[in-house]
């Protein structure tokens, strides 16, 4: 592969609300087994892209821990490999990451080292299957200076939180709005670059030199009508799920047959680290319907139109509907649980009742555990 | 040939074919015939070893070994790559002279002498790859310290009753091994041999070389009685937890059975002590909205469309709309088609069951193949066998092969028959 990647991981964003309190959008498990980041790691692995560098800032402890070993997604390798970037003070800079041209300014060392001539940039937070290479011989027969990976949202969809893109006929981007309120087009980008590594250094420089430090506004907007800037739809499945609605949507995707199978059982696969579990058990009384259950889960009870991630404990006489209960929570029995997320590694007490009433309930509890 | 020195090496045997497994093991050696919805049986002794500290494992095998070899690599899932030690499949090899197979436990930890050699350790650890455990070998090893013993054999009471059946140890107050008995009909003891021992490194070298000529050596038969005569310290520890030993397929699916009670006797969801295996299949299971199960344990990227009650699945097993799945153990791959009815079956891997089978119907009836093998009630079904759509099949069978609808005389297999296809032993 002639490219590198590097995964904006550093990302929050105050749309999902107290979930990220606890880690970085690209640490939030997705579909019952994963984290957002898998789906980007695993793109890269399976496009053969062999090195591979996750910018990471935001409450990265999490993120980290599941990173702390590159075997899952293969990037153990003496050629390349998997490098975790967070911000550090040296000699010359002391700042935080200042926006994501910054991030990966400050580590313009690591662009300026590899040989590969293109560099593969994009988030931590979306849900796709793509393989760069095919937008790779794309970038390189439109002799593009950037290649934005877009996609057309269904009509109606509220865009306002992506960056909005107009293409011509030659599929050249002509017009690019970040964030628009009102839009004409329902074209996003996905937040996947492709560009060519010494003109990726040479623009960085230039706008660290101008105090500009993000990649959007700074570069692919500034720099809209002076560079050739391409756009390359892509037809498939693809969501961000950096709002509390999205991301329980996207976690709800699991559940029709259609992206089960893309995800699950069409090749290329997934990957994730492996977590040593035994597989579900289901006593007496289990009654679950529409789900999907991880392994080491223990269920007690009626589950229906749920995501139950891994070593999930449902005690006796409980109704868990519509709602996702992320990894190694405790639900004590006779518990009622209605359209909610609930966080990881909660302990919900027996004979409580939560019920999303307007929308998606996050239920965040510190209660403690006693375990035997 | 500087190695950092090991105090305690295991030297664990997976070559046996475990022939009472009948179809299970045509294809397959029994360490690595699958276990309780995820786990191979090798997994349990392999987790023990590095959850008791040790990360040096020579893993002998004979039969069948591929499904073995994949399935170890190079030790990942249970840390055991390792710059020095971890484990290494050691099969038998062609000598400049005298090249053979492993003819018995003992000989086969005797053509390893080399291997074992390399790391100059003070204790050898023999374990065998086809027992359902939690042990803490680290434990036992500070008993045989404690003795001063040559050679510590671990042990479990059973009952006085059953003792007939086992290799019987006979032990003074200070656990001192006075005497051995195999299978004797008045048992003097109720001290059961696991096929577990720990070999002070110079008491085994001596024995294996010293018995290297016997035919067929073995550690119960020949080694162990050789340490004895020869006036060695043999100990016996005493083990009281789970062991099971699945060697007949009415021990498989009972023990199997057992992982499904409420608090079972053997838990694997305790967060210590855990079991790793090599998991490929990592996505979660789908109940489908008909789905119905209960009392079950199911594995990874399982989908269910039908029914399961007193079950163990595996991972990525389908089971069609309609279909019912009770008191049975279907392993991962297999696909289960619509509306069929399995009562008490054990399926292996990645076989195709049609739409509108029924699989342990009718009366019982002895196998006329091999009753020993094929009794329990049970229908026993060999990896990657196809059971054509509607057929019926009674109790006390075997089935191995890619089947036909022509396999089945008026669309039955009556109770006692077997299908084997060419091509396939057992």
């Amino acid at each position: 592969m002639k490219a590198i990647g590097i995964i904006l991981a550093g990302g929050n964003n105050s749309r999902m609300q107290e979930l990220s309190n606890k880690r970085a959008i690209a640490a939030m498990p997705i579909g019952g087994s994963y984290r957002s980041i898998d789906f980007a790691l695993s793109n890269m692995s399976n496009s053969h892209v062999q090195t591979v560098a996750v910018l990471t800032q935001y409450s990265a402890r999490s993120l980290n821990e599941h990173l702390s070993s590159s075997k899952w997604w293969d990037f153990g390798r003496k050629q390349g490999g998997l490098f975790v970037f967070n911000p550090t003070v040296t000699v010359d800079n002391s700042w935080w990451y200042r926006g994501t041209a910054d991030a990966m300014y400050q580590n313009i060392n690591f662009l300026k080292k590899r040989h590969e001539p293109y560099v593969i940039i994009t988030s931590g937070d979306c849900i796709y299957k793509i393989d760069y290479n095919k937008v790779l011989d794309y970038h390189i027969a439109k002799k593009a200076d950037i290649t934005v990976v877009c996609k057309d949202m269904a009509p109606g969809e509220d865009v306002s939180r992506f960056g909005v893109v107009r293409m011509n006929e030659d599929a050249k981007i002509i017009e690019f709005e970040e964030k628009p309120m009102v839009s004409k087009s329902n074209t996003v980008s996905t937040g996947i670059y492709i560009v060519r590594r010494r003109q990726l250094i040479e623009m960085l420089e230039r706008s660290a030199a101008e105090d500009r430090w993000d990649f959007v506004t700074d570069i692919l907007i500034r720099y809209k009508n002076m560079k050739q800037i391409y756009g390359y739809k892509m037809k498939e499945y693809w969501s961000n799920i950096a709002t509390v609605e999205s991301y329980y949507q996207t976690n709800m995707d699991f559940l029709k047959p259609e992206v089960r199978k893309y995800f699950f059982q069409d090749e290329p696969k997934i990957y994730s680290k492996v977590d040593d579990l035994p597989p579900a058990k289901y006593n007496v009384g289990s009654d679950v319907r529409n789900s999907l259950i991880a392994s080491g889960c223990i269920i007690n009870s009626k589950v229906e139109n749920s995501i139950l991630f891994k070593k999930v404990f449902v005690g006796k006489n409980c109704v868990i509907k519509n709602s996702v209960i992320l990894n190694d929570v405790y639900i004590g029995d006779n518990t009622h649980i209605e359209n909610c997320i609930v966080e990881s590694r909660d302990t919900l007490k027996a004979n409580t009742y939560y019920c999303g009433d307007n929308g998606i309930k996050i239920v965040s509890e510190n209660n403690e555990r006693y375990v035997l | 040939m500087d190695v950092i020195r090991k105090e305690m090496i295991a030297m664990l045997l997976a070559g046996g074919q475990g022939s009472r497994l009948g179809v299970l093991t045509a294809k397959v050696a029994k360490p690595a015939v699958a276990f309780g919805g995820k786990y191979r049986i090798i997994d349990f002794p392999l987790s023990n070893c590095i959850n008791s500290g040790i990360d040096t494992v020579g893993v002998l095998t004979q039969y069948q070994p591929l499904r073995l070899n994949t399935h170890i690599g190079i030790g990942i899932p249970w840390d055991l790559d390792r710059n020095s030690g971890g484990v290494t499949v050691l099969p038998p090899y062609e000598k400049s002279d005298n090249s053979e197979w492993y003819s018995g436990t003992a000989n086969a930890i005797f053509q390893n002498m080399n291997y074992m050699e390399q790391y100059n350790p003070e204790y050898v650890l023999i374990l065998s790859g086809d027992h359902i455990y939690k042990m803490d070998y680290e434990v036992m090893l500070d008993f045989h310290k404690e003795n001063h013993a040559d050679v510590t054999i671990a042990t479990m009471p059973v009952p006085i009753e059953e003792a007939s059946r086992f290799g019987i140890v006979i032990a003074d107050e200070n656990k001192k091994i006075m005497d051995f008995e195999e299978k004797p009909a008045q048992p003097r003891s109720n001290l059961a041999s696991m096929g577990i021992y720990i070999f002070s490194w110079d008491t085994l070298k001596e024995a294996l070389y010293a018995m290297k000529d016997q035919s067929g050596c073995d550690f119960g038969k020949h080694i162990i009685p050789y340490c004895h005569e020869g006036g060695k310290r043999l100990f016996a520890y005493e083990y009281n937890g789970y062991w099971k030993d699945v060697g007949t397929l009415g021990s498989y699916w009972e023990a199997n059975m057992e992982l499904i009670d409420l608090i079972p006797e053997f838990n694997l969801y305790e967060e210590y002590w855990k079991i790793y295996t090599k998991s490929d299949i990592i996505e979660p299971q789908y109940l489908s909205a008909d789905s119905v199960v209960e009392k079950s344990i199911i594995g990874e990227g399982t989908e269910v469309y039908g029914e399961v009650h007193n079950s163990v699945v595996g991972a990525g097993v389908t089971i069609g709309k309609g279909a019912v799945v009770r008191d049975s153990i279907v392993m991962r791959g297999t696909t289960i088609g619509e509306n069929t009815v399995i009562d008490k079956s054990i399926i292996a891997e990645n076989c195709q069951i049609g739409a509108g089978v029924a699989l342990g119907v009718g009366e019982e009836a002895p196998n006329k193949l091999n009753a020993s093998i094929y009794s329990f009630g049970l229908v026993t079904i060999g990896e990657d066998s196809i059971v054509p759509d509607g057929v019926k099949v009674g109790k006390n069978t075997a089935i191995s092969g890619a089947t036909g609808k022509e396999d089945y005389p008026n669309g039955i297999l009556e109770s006692g028959e077997v299908i084997i296809k060419a091509g396939d032993s057992v």
